[in-house]
């Protein structure tokens, strides 16, 4: 016999998050996790109470957008996420000392089990997560054990990110997965052929990076922030 | 002592298990500590006390703790090796107590310096066997 005891508490864990938002998107390079944290932040801004996972644990870039330094979580019964601008936030480069992290697929499970067993999120309205890019064991363990979560897809303008998302949405509708909507990031203009809502290439973003109130103050945010209305995540 | 979280786990987890295999009470329940993860066992037992209150099919529960060593497997040169020798400092220690996968970022195959090695045993905490009365 051998019992993997930490599945057990991770619905405790989340008992007490009304909405989880996992930020997807089947490509990489296409905005996910500048979309993820951006997002909680306007949501935190709003004055709910929010928490945000980078759950892409290879390229876990969640901490670059938000500028989150010298943050560590407190040890109390688990883990408390440490809170950065109102977002409890919670990264695998706590922990990485920001090395690379080479975890192969059932490794990689087994790290988000932890931080999922681990975690004390306490009282949430959202949980945003930042999804690693396609289907994989980060995916599948969200469906496994975050049901419920709805997913925000994040495409670009590009043929081959259009493709492979219809693609991930058939699956979604297949799994049961609820979608909140198709976001185009980068977009050209205020249309886009199979997106719910479109945030319009900015170039000012880039350097807003790291420095939250500069962040929101982008036309990236706005257009975010009307996109979260439409889709139903504010309302 | 992030050790409670796991403790609530072991013990939420052995009730649920002894309840599907119709156990109608709960005499003992073993735990293996992969080293890897050192638990520290005082403040997992002191948890497990804590918790026991919350989990009556689990008041007369014996926990048996036992220590399960690591092994490591390498997948670029097939080198089998122990946790003992591997080099890491307090804090990279601290940081695979917290996530044990965080062994591939800080420990490396002593034979070839590959990261990409499988933990064949003793990574975290299982719970190997449950007793009890039918």
């Amino acid at each position: 016999m051998n019992i993997d005891p930490r599945p057990s508490v991770i619905a405790e864990r989340l008992k007490n998050v009304k909405r989880v938002i996992a930020v997807t998107g089947w490509k990489g390079g296409i905005g996910k996790s500048v979309t993820a944290a951006t997002l909680a932040l306007l949501l935190a801004k709003r004055g709910y109470k929010t928490g945000l996972f980078d759950l892409d644990f290879a390229g876990a870039s969640g901490h670059l957008v938000l500028g989150a330094k010298g943050l560590f979580p407190k040890e109390e019964k688990g883990l408390e996420p440490p809170v950065y601008e109102g977002v409890k936030f919670m990264s695998v480069v706590f922990f990485s000392e920001n090395k690379a992290v080479p975890l192969r697929g059932a490794n990689v499970s087994d790290a988000i089990i932890e931080l999922l067993a681990i975690t004390q999120w306490g009282e949430l309205d959202f949980l945003v997560l930042d999804m690693p890019p396609g289907i994989n064991d980060a995916a599948l363990d969200v469906m496994r054990f975050a049901r419920g979560a709805e997913v925000l897809a994040v495409t670009a303008p590009s043929l081959l990110a259009h493709d492979v998302l219809e693609r991930s949405l058939e699956l979604y509708k297949k799994l049961g997965v609820p979608v909140l909507g198709v976001l185009e990031n980068m977009s050209a203009g205020t249309r886009a052929k199979g997106a719910d809502a479109v945030v319009r290439r900015d170039p000012g973003l880039e350097r807003a990076l790291g420095r939250p109130a500069a962040l929101l103050g982008t036309a990236f945010a706005a257009d975010l922030a009307r996109a979260a209305d439409k889709l139903g995540i504010t309302r | 002592m992030h050790e409670w979280a796991l403790a609530e786990s072991v013990i939420k987890s052995a009730v649920e298990h002894a309840g599907a295999q119709q156990l109608k009470k709960l005499k003992e329940t073993g735990v293996l500590f992969g080293e890897l993860q050192a638990i520290d066992k005082e403040i997992f037992s002191f948890a497990l006390e804590e918790l026991r209150a919350q989990f009556p099919a689990a008041r007369d529960c014996k926990f048996k703790i036992t220590l399960e060593p690591a092994a490591f497997r390498c997948k670029a040169c097939s080198h089998e090796f122990p946790l003992k020798g591997l080099r890491k400092t307090k804090d990279e220690a601290e940081f695979i107590h917290f996530v044990p996968e965080m062994a591939h970022t800080f420990l490396k195959c002593p034979k070839c310096k590959s990261p990409d090695f499988e933990i064949a045993r003793g990574r975290g905490v299982s719970i190997n066997y449950l007793k009890g009365e039918k």
